[in-house]
């Protein structure tokens, strides 16, 4: 093993995790946030930037196996690191304005992501695993960091009991697909898969976790309370970098450690993916509060990325990565404009009832919502729509006639609650008075670069699903889906 | 011989892993957990993974469940007296002595002699510590970072909900 290639093919993951342990090492001394803030952005640009260009790079494995480079995995490390960078240029603002802007703070994004790179780039189980769980510990300290408010205990305390549940379900899986298999790589397991009760036990149990990662239904209890009790520029972090993690291990997984034969697992995606659609879109209908009706809507969400990964075709999964780029884009711009909102004291701006009347107050701020919203809608000209898009004709290729039809109906469902806050901000009269604080040229900055990038997408979608469609072409059907 | 030593282990293991669940009184469920520890490293043993039933023995029985215990003494979930006086050596002693003839009768009744793997030279080398060593530091090197900074962001993390004390922000009606 030529161990500096092998580093620089981490290189990311490892530029990100050395300046997580710096911030720890300087927060001890100083209570500079200012260069803990500016070192965290540098870093996470530097590693974007090395990702983006891995994009066009070779592919191939290092670490004896356990990650993979190149292709998919750079276009996941690319995703997790632009939704990182966003986020802490968001949150800089926001958790001054809260009071809660920690040090630890940026620390605690800097491990997550490192899990996530490695989450993303897994080729390995043990890498899954550990990728998965030092992600997922972060996230659980991310979500508790606001403790004097009822409401950020139980988000933080309800995140760790059931994810400790669910990495339970997981491990077993993994112990399972071992004790089948005799191996912890994909590749091997995939060679040695058999439709025996040990192998498809083990091969439930890992979807199990998995399903509770990105919050399909039934396994999504969890999700409205902790959006609402995290910090709102941390919930975008969670929901959108963290999924697509999950999202990019999973389909891993299903792409090339489940192969097909084994058991139906196609179905099993099909029947979560209309549950998670359809249970989503329902609930959020009814939520006054936007961060609950965020969250809902980033339930349904993965249940449209579910039926990009039930069509189990090669157009699938790319469809599933352009897929997370979009909602990447579009939530955290969502969630940014929110916490803009949110942060104006002495009025509760998380009912969707006060958004009365602010679209003439700051109309950079609300038209941008609104751009965002649509986009979340699915409504064409915005890059939600030619994820759905791309989405549902994989499944109507693969011959899910009826799931990409559930899907189409929850998504025209789900254009009501997301109008919805349009309607109040436009068409109804203020209350009362509500002076909107002007926010920093960072803040406001990285919105605008944000929606700019929704409508770009949204207009030149080609050269990107090209690029994504390329990354299953060719050999990569003869090295992974092997009987 | 071999074999009865395992059944008696593994039975010991699964009879005090109930009794962590079914006791009332933590600091036994804490000592019990101990046991199943102890009985899960004889297996170990058994198996000719050396290195793993040391470090069974000292990480978890030792350091982990001492400091469950701190945490249980310091949280004095239970008063003080009751916290002793109800792990009577007599029920301890008729607890190992039931394990020893639930063993005995199952051992006499199933008439199995191998149930162990046959183990191999081989087998028995992948259990020393070099050998752990050499894989840990080689095909394991990335896991083995990532677990590294998994600890580092946790104990950082706890100290980052411990330590903040700031004062209660003005509650919204939520």
């Amino acid at each position: 093993m030529n161990y500096l290639h092998d580093l620089s093919t981490f290189l990311p993951g490892i530029i990100v995790g050395v300046a997580g342990l710096i911030v720890v090492l300087i927060d001890c001394y100083k209570d500079d946030y200012k260069g803990i803030v500016g070192l965290t952005i540098a870093s996470l640009t530097a590693a974007l930037a090395i990702s983006i260009m891995d994009l066009f790079g070779p592919t191939g494995e290092s670490f004896y196996g356990m990650i993979s480079y190149g292709g998919v995995a750079a276009f996941g490390n690319t995703v997790i690191l632009f939704g990182t960078l966003f986020c802490v240029l968001i949150s800089y603002e926001y958790l001054e304005a809260i009071d809660h802007n920690f040090g630890e703070v940026y620390a605690m994004i800097l491990f997550a992501t490192t899990g996530m790179l490695g989450l993303a780039s897994a080729n390995n189980l043990v890498m899954i695993f550990l990728g998965l769980e030092t992600m997922s510990i972060c996230l659980y300290v991310l979500a508790g960091i606001i403790k004097e408010r009822k409401t950020g205990a139980e988000a933080a305390l309800k995140y760790f009991l059931l994810g400790a549940f669910s990495t339970g379900f997981l491990l077993y899986g993994m112990a399972l697909l071992y004790g089948a298999t005799g191996s912890l790589d994909i590749q091997e397991i995939a060679q040695a898969a058999s439709s025996d009760l040990l192998f498809v036990a083990g091969g439930g149990l890992l979807l199990v976790g998995f399903f509770f990662k990105v919050s399909a239904v039934p396994f999504h209890m969890w999700t409205p309370d902790v959006y609402e009790g995290t910090p709102t520029t941390l919930t975008a972090y969670m929901s959108t970098a963290s999924k697509s993690a999950a999202f990019i291990a999973f389909i891993t997984i299903v792409s090339r450690l489940l192969p097909e034969g084994t058991a139906d697992w196609s179905q099993v995606l099909q029947v979560i993916a209309i549950a998670t659609m359809i249970l989503g879109n329902i609930i959020a209908l009814v939520q006054d509060n936007i961060k609950r009706m965020l969250a809902y809507s980033s339930i349904a969400h993965a249940g449209y990325l579910l039926v990009g990964l039930a069509a189990a075709t090669p157009e699938g999964y790319s469809a599933v990565l352009y897929y997370l780029l979009a909602y990447t884009i579009m939530n955290i711009g969502a969630f940014g404009v929110v916490a803009y909102y949110e942060r104006q004291h002495g009025l509760d701006l998380l009912d969707i009832n006060n958004y009365a009347g602010l679209g003439f107050k700051r109309p950079m701020m609300a038209v941008m919502l609104s751009i965002f919203l649509f986009s979340l809608a699915g409504i064409p000209g915005f890059v939600g729509f030619v994820g759905k898009y791309y989405v549902f004709a994989a499944a109507i290729h693969a011959d899910l006639i009826g799931l990409a039809i559930v899907g189409v109906l929850a998504s025209a469902a789900s254009v009501y609650y997301y109008l919805r806050p349009m309607v109040f901000m436009y068409m109804r009269e203020a209350h009362k008075d509500i002076p909107l604080v002007k926010s920093g040229w960072m803040f406001k900055g990285s919105l605008i670069v944000l929606t700019i990038l929704t409508i770009y997408f949204g207009i030149a979608p080609a050269d990107l699903s090209h690029l994504l469609s390329s990354y299953y072409s060719g050999d990569w059907i003869a090295q992974t889906l092997i009987p | 011989m071999i074999s009865y030593i395992f059944i008696f282990l593994a039975i010991l293991a699964v009879a005090s892993a109930l009794a962590v669940v079914i006791s009332r009184n933590t600091v036994n469920s804490a000592l019990f957990l101990v046991l199943t520890m102890v009985a899960l490293a004889g297996v170990y043993l058994l198996l000719q993974a050396q290195f793993v039933a040391v470090i069974q023995v000292i990480v978890y029985a030792g350091a982990i469940m001492v400091l469950f215990l701190f945490v249980i003494m310091l949280l004095n979930l239970d008063a003080e007296k009751s916290l002793f006086n109800k792990l009577r050596v007599k029920y301890f002693v008729a607890f190992i002595f039931g394990v020893a003839v639930l063993a005995q009768i199952l051992y006499s009744m199933g008439t199995v002699s191998n149930m162990l793997p046959e183990i191999s030279p081989q087998m028995a080398q992948i259990g020393t510590v070099e050998a752990i060593g050499d894989v840990l530091f080689k095909e394991y090197i990335l896991p083995f970072h990532i677990v590294a900074l998994l600890l580092t962001a946790a104990a950082t993390g706890a100290l980052l909900i411990a330590q903040h004390t700031i004062n209660p922000v003005t509650e919204k009606n939520d």
